[in-house]
């Protein structure tokens, strides 16, 4: 059968950096073909010079057998091409029909009422659920997903372009995600899924090709002879394991307590209520919950960024109620943040500058407020090569490393104070297989080295593999706390749900 | 006699119109550019263009309305300027507007002085005349207050209407408010976000060329330095204050339009106090109403940012085009 869709030889550079290295695909009528590979590997960059928001420097595209000039996405959306970004392209302040004729009306004059009229008809067509009249402000991610899919949809697109698009949904959505998929399929739509997660390529795709390094490094046609190892290993270029080993190890003595822990958020308004919660020397508690339950308050409560309004928290024995965050962390807090971008780090500040943010004022790094460049240099180079941070060179920009090396300069720097407690909040959001496995390294050598750690994350697969105790949070919270041997999907869904079991209720 | 009898003289309220009408062309202009995303603190550079430019053409050409039109290429030249550097360049729009202000004030004053000489004998163009409309001027009060305006008060007036139906009920003007919204979520939508970004900062420039023209063609008939004399920074206040709403802004400039009327009356009135604590009362007027009467104001999500288009697209096209001969 002739492709839908062929690229041929396509290179795209940023300044020296070859994001797409010659690379030919093809995309066959009907098929979901997943783009597999580490982030970084250039499967967005690729997407964006089909769709025309990037100029391909070298390379051909066919649409439906004829070579296409795609300078802009308008002749990309004329071609029945349509893409969903990872980061949507939705405008909060307008609603979801406003959204979706963006751009498509020539004439002047717009009937909100009659647009909206046919946004539910399609709406229905393609058994997508959307509300034309709400704004997308007030949408969950869910919702603002399926609306990006039917703004596509409703452009007349037969070849769709998906980014990453079960990165920020939770379990079930990816599931309702995946019947769109496959009725589009049956509709005649052919789509690219990009992804790194493996189960989900290898449930819903016809075939899978992998791009590592800008380079397609492989095609599997046939899925069925093909184990998530395999791709993995394909995806990263060396051999990864997938679970998490750890030792069996008998915790130590309390090292954070929370009693009856009460935070209210920057508005005010009480989010976190009597929480419980106690962790030992050298064991990890994940902490589950669906997001938005009030893991940012308890992380800022537990950190001294938010005010604790009443209760007690103790930290290896101190009390440290109503302390400032620099007391936390002179008690022995380590904290990697929920958002790396804007508190983990300072994106236009230099890689070695980032390593130092919490030590800057100690010894040897200053002496009499003067910055000692020689041992902040011989310490950074350290740093980067115990924690693997790669750069180019250590005075490059923050923003310009990825995600995973981002993390790595947080990871790196905390751990190498030997905190008593760390919080690790979201550690591996957004990072690839191997960065992942570095991340849940470094936390279980914490581990064995003695170190008390909270780990949240709304990755049930994360909490499970990782932790030794699993607490969850239901609207601020505790809903209980359950050994990790005996807790399963189903136990911990419950909780996260807010349903408690009948015996202990 | 006290300051309260000066609220009940019609004399006031046709007073306030006639002061709020500059504001409000102004304000209204600038709502467009910045609702496309562009961060527009030139306006004053801008209607002083104007003022200049209208009295010019009205002098030249012996014709007030055709003061108009000069008046508004000239606002629109300086927009120009503002567009290239903020849009293609993508300068810092603050920065751009700063220096613009400056460069209508030298521009302004330097032809003046080149043309007219700095002889104190002012050379007086052709104006504008109130139009008395039949009929409805004859209301007692309302008639002279509404009906006995100034053509540039009713080409405002036509402009809140039009510039409304733009921004919320047509195709253009909701892709106008993307551009200041999610320049790359209109960009993927398929339109060219820059064009749009250009067409509004012109459309400002036109805008404020009128309400210059105001300030000269409105019975002053001549032009002094600087004679826009910080409107355009009301303007803008009127804009933040009315929430970016063609509107609520306009109903902030007839608040500030008030406090104008009110001063120029007290003046009048021979309190024994310095001229100038009246001349600032418009000023502390839109400096008290921000602080206290609004509550947080928040403007398009995209202002003061640049779009940033890969510079291999226009390349692509070409490579291709010829690649398909």
């Amino acid at each position: 059968m002739e492709p839908v869709l062929r690229v041929h030889n396509i290179t795209k550079r940023f300044g020296l950096n070859v994001a797409n290295d010659h690379i030919s695909f093809d995309l066959k009528p009907g098929e979901v073909h997943a783009l597999l590979g580490e982030n970084g590997a250039g499967k967005s960059t690729l997407m964006n010079v089909i769709y025309g928001v990037y100029g391909a420097d070298e390379g051909e595209i066919f649409v439906r057998g004829t070579q296409a000039a795609i300078s802009s996405p308008k002749e990309a959306i004329a071609l029945g091409i349509g893409m969903v970004h990872q980061h949507f392209m939705l405008i909060p302040a307008f609603t979801v029909a406003e959204n979706i004729i963006l751009g498509m009306k020539k004439e002047l004059r717009l009937d909100m009422r009659s647009v909206e009229a046919q946004i539910l008809e399609a709406s229905r067509k393609y058994d997508l659920q959307v509300d034309p009249h709400a704004l997308v402000s007030t949408l969950s991610v869910g919702q603002q997903q399926r609306v990006e899919i039917l703004k596509v949809l409703f452009r007349g697109a037969k070849i769709l372009i998906l980014d990453e698009p079960t990165a920020v949904l939770t379990p079930q959505e990816t599931e309702e995600l995946f019947k769109i998929l496959r009725h589009l399929k049956e509709g005649g739509v052919s789509v690219i899924f990009i992804s790194h997660k493996l189960n989900e390529v290898m449930s819903i795709s016809d075939r899978v090709s992998i791009l590592r390094r800008g380079k397609i490094t492989g095609c599997f046609e046939d899925l069925s002879e093909c184990t998530p190892q395999v791709l993995a290993s394909a995806m990263v270029g060396r051999q990864v394991s997938l679970g998490v080993e750890k030792s069996v190890k008998a915790p130590g003595a309390c090292v954070l307590s929370l009693e009856k822990l009460c935070v209210s958020d920057e508005g005010k308004h009480p989010v976190i209520r009597d929480f419980d919660l106690s962790i030992l020397a050298g064991e990890i508690v994940g902490l589950a919950g669906v997001d938005g339950n009030g893991q940012s308050e308890l992380i800022k409560g537990i950190t001294g960024l938010l005010p604790i309004t009443s209760g007690r928290l103790t930290l290896d024995g101190t009390d440290l109620t109503g302390k400032t965050p620099r007391d936390f962390i002179d008690a022995g807090l380590g904290h990697i943040p929920e958002d790396r971008h804007k508190q983990g780090l300072v994106l236009s500040m230099s890689v070695r500058e980032n390593l130092f943010l919490e030590t800057i004022q100690n010894k040897p790094y200053t002496k009499g407020h003067v910055l000692q460049k020689k041992a902040m240099d011989r310490k950074a180079a350290e740093l980067a090569q115990f924690y693997d941070i790669r750069a180019a060179s250590l005075e490059l920009d923050a923003a310009s490393l990825s995600g995973g090396n981002q993390q790595k300069i947080i990871v790196g720097r905390i751990l190498d104070q030997n905190p008593k407690l760390l919080i690790a909040a979201h550690p591996t959001r957004g990072l690839d297989i191997g960065a992942t496995e570095f991340v849940h390294q470094c936390i279980l050598q914490a581990r064995e080295r003695g170190c008390a750690v909270l780990l949240i994350s709304t990755e049930l697969d994360e909490i499970l593999e990782v932790s030794d105790r699993i607490a969850v949070i239901y609207e601020g919270r505790c809903m209980g706390v359950l050994d990790a041997a005996e807790a399963t999907r189903d136990s911990v869904g419950l909780l996260m749900a807010g349903v408690r079991e009948p015996q202990t209720a | 006699m006290g300051i309260l009898n000066i609220f009940l003289t019609p004399d006031f309220y046709s007073a306030t119109i006639r002061l709020m009408t500059p504001l409000m062309l102004a304000a209204l202009g600038g709502i467009l550019c910045e609702r496309a995303g562009i961060l527009n603190m030139a306006l004053e550079g801008q209607i002083l263009m104007g003022a200049f430019f209208a009295y010019l053409g009205a002098y030249l050409f012996n014709n007030a309305w055709m003061g108009l039109v000069v008046a508004m290429l000239g606002s629109m030249f300086l927009g120009a300027i503002h567009a290239f550097m903020s849009i293609n360049v993508k300068v810092n729009q603050v920065v751009v507007a700063l220096g613009l202000n400056t460069l209508a004030m030298g521009i302004t004053s330097t032809i003046f002085r080149f043309m007219f000489g700095t002889d104190s004998q002012m050379a007086h163009c052709p104006g504008f005349t109130a139009i008395r409309i039949p009929g409805l001027s004859d209301i007692p009060f309302l008639g002279p207050v509404l009906f006995g305006q100034y053509p540039l008060t009713y080409i405002a007036l036509a402009a809140l209407a039009g510039i409304h139906w733009l921004l919320f009920h047509t195709s253009r003007g909701l892709e106008l408010r993307a551009a200041g919204e999610n320049p790359q979520a209109l960009d993927v939508a398929g339109v060219n976000v820059i064009r749009i970004r250009w067409i509004s900062v012109l459309l400002t420039g036109a805008f404020c060329g009128l309400a210059g023209a105001c300030l000269t063609l409105n019975g002053l008939n001549t032009f002094y330095d600087n004679i826009s004399s910080g409107r355009g920074f009301i303007a803008y206040a009127a804009i933040v204050f009315g929430k970016w709403n063609p509107i609520g802004t306009t109903l902030a400039t007839l608040l500030f339009g008030a406090g104008d009327a009110l001063q120029l009356r007290m003046q009048a009135m021979n309190f024994n106090i310095p001229y100038y604590f009246y001349l600032m009362m418009p000023y502390l007027i839109t400096f008290l109403a921000l602080v206290f009467l609004m509550g947080p104001s928040k403007g398009p999500a995209a202002s003061n940012v640049p779009f940033v288009k890969d510079k291999a697209r226009k390349r692509s096209a070409k490579h291709s085009r010829m690649g398909g001969k």
